[in-house]
């Protein structure tokens, strides 16, 4: 089997004199959740219309469960589910009428649409609500209803658009259960957010889109350590201990009401053994150790304000 | 599953939906029944007596009463269509591979159904008004023809100004025209007895021959040179419609 879900080279989309996305690239493994992270217009529903068929490329290869999105379209959308940014459930039928609606324009026997509809409702707790129109439901539940509808064709990959957006903290968590869950089974997931702590919590790897640009790629704890910022916080005892400290490790900064040292690194285990190693060759009392390595939105902040002042500069 | 009857359960599969729009939304219901009613006890019994035309009076409008009742139901149909493209059900369709045609022939469709039902109820409270048509079974047969044919070539036209237009509220916007020309034309007065300019407006527009000939059939009276003209608008209005509507959803979607 082949082991790439989704393989993009070199992807461009404009429309009209305005370029949306610049030449990307992205590779995402089978079985795991990749997530789209960029500010609002950076070009994250661009591609995904792309990827699931909904525009064509203007240049590039973009290749979905194996099959080209402009030869093998139907290939490709038999493949392929989303789930957009704005819950496309209808208002006007029941949450059971939706699955039943999706299950018979899948072309399935009466009978089988039937039991994916009930099994659907129960794994994602409708059934309480399962007869009622989905115009009475709560933001959260719709978003549930949205995925379920995708989710009653057999999909190899699942994109949600923004799947949380507007949700709740507990309607989030439950979503963010539903894509792990989705993922045990074997699905692959590719994700847009704008939440960095979603794509933390959720994704194995992760990309930053911005203007069109893909300005970073890689695991969490990969971007985390591509900007400064990481850092040890020390504690001591006593000012005495502090300011021996302060000595010895260079470039560190002390603070003497709270007793503690920065001590700039990489985050990194290799450079936090040295410093371990170097308190102890010193002879060092230590209260308290933290490592400190920047979240996301740090990250996330940093690449994006560094790319604009770049293209200010040009 | 080959695609022409895939085509089909889809077209079925949407248009069951389209029905339940219909009538689990009061809004659409109401437009498309109680205005019409409104309107034709309107004309009937308070305008209706200032106009001497030399027949019975709901003899004279229920034509064109019928026409404006397809015109107020069709609104509906504008506001529907474009609410799918705006909400991203429409996305969710053409990722799933379900056609075009499907999309939009289940919205032409229940159109047509809607309107059959309300100028069904439009012609029995004309009955009950005391309308007295003096058509044949055979001729009643061309009058449904004849407002099949014209819902067909307006629910097209309506189909593309839903796509086309913006946001529901200037879709709904859109069909006024179509609510609106029947005044302009011999629905409700004789077009030789209205002010210069709008007379030939009112001959040459194409609900004029639509209404002539179906008041012709239901007189026992038929022309054959208005059905004719009225066919080949009908016919005209569809084509245009249609390819508008194909162009617009394959731009929009």
């Amino acid at each position: 089997m082949n082991s790439s879900a989704i393989s993009v080279s070199s992807l461009r989309k404009a429309f009209r004199d305005k370029t949306v996305l610049d030449g990307i690239d992205l590779e995402v493994r089978a079985g795991t959740i990749f997530a789209l992270l960029g500010p609002n217009g950076a070009g994250k529903t661009t591609t995904v219309n792309v990827l699931t068929t909904l525009l064509t490329p203007d240049a590039g290869r973009v290749v979905v469960a194996g099959h080209d999105v402009v030869t093998e379209t139907r290939a490709v959308r038999a493949a392929v589910g989303v789930t957009g940014q704005f819950a496309s459930v209808d208002d006007l039928l029941t949450g059971r009428e939706n699955l039943l609606m999706m299950a018979d324009l899948l072309h399935l026997p009466r009978a089988e649409g039937r039991r994916i509809a009930d099994r659907l409702l129960d794994r994602f707790d409708l059934v309480d609500a399962a007869n009622q129109r989905a115009q009475s439901y709560s933001g959260g539940m719709r978003r549930k209803l949205d995925l379920a509808m995708t989710l009653v064709g057999k999909r190899q990959i699942t994109f949600l658009d923004e799947p949380t957006a507007g949700l709740d903290p507990g309607s989030r968590r439950t979503m963010w259960e539903i894509i792990r869950e989705l993922v045990a089974d074997g699905m692959t997931i590719f994700l847009t957010t704008q939440y960095l702590e979603e794509a933390d919590e959720l994704a194995d790897r992760l990309a930053v889109l911005d203007q069109g640009r893909i300005i970073a790629e890689g695991t969490a704890e990969e971007l985390k350590h591509q900007i400064p910022g990481s850092h040890v916080r020390l504690r001591f005892a006593d000012r005495y201990e502090l300011d021996v400290a302060r000595r010895v490790l260079q470039g560190s900064t002390k603070d003497d009401e709270e007793l503690t040292l920065r001590v700039p690194g990489d985050g990194g285990v290799k450079s936090l053994r040295a410093l371990l190693a170097r308190l102890d060759e010193h002879s060092i009392e230590v209260e308290e150790l933290s490592v400190h390595t920047p979240d996301l939105d740090d990250v996330f902040l940093a690449l994006t304000g560094q790319a604009h002042e770049e293209a200010i500069a040009q | 599953m080959n695609a022409v009857s895939a085509v089909f359960a889809d077209s079925a599969t949407m248009l069951r939906r389209n029905i339940r729009h219909t009538v689990r939304n009061p809004v659409t219901l109401f437009n498309g029944i109680v205005m019409p009613l409104f309107v034709m006890l309107l004309l009937v019994y308070v305008l209706g007596g200032a106009f001497d035309i030399g027949v019975k009076y709901v003899d004279y409008a229920t034509p064109g009463l019928i026409i404006m009742t397809i015109g107020y139901g069709i609104s509906a149909t504008a506001a529907a269509v474009n609410s799918d493209m705006a909400t991203g059900a429409i996305n969710r369709l053409r990722v799933m591979d379900v056609s075009r045609a499907a999309v939009l022939n289940a919205h032409v469709i229940v159109t047509t159904l809607r309107s059959l039902v309300a100028v069904a109820l439009i012609i029995g409270a004309a009955f009950l008004l005391g309308f007295r048509p003096e058509a044949s079974f055979l001729q009643w047969l061309g009058v449904a023809g004849m407002i099949v044919l014209t819902v067909v070539a307006l629910g097209w036209l309506t189909v593309a100004f839903g796509l086309a237009a913006k946001t529901p509220e200037n879709a709904a916007f859109a069909v006024v025209p179509l609510i609106l020309l029947p005044f302009l034309s011999s629905a409700f007065v004789p077009a030789d007895k209205m002010g210069p300019g709008v007379r030939q407006f009112a001959e040459y527009q194409p609900f004029t021959p639509i209404i002539e000939t179906m008041r012709g059939l239901l007189n026992g009276t038929p022309s054959a040179a208005s059905a004719i003209t009225a066919i080949a608008w009908c016919i005209g209005l569809t084509l245009v419609g249609y390819l508008w509507a194909r162009a617009t959803f394959t731009k929009r979607a």
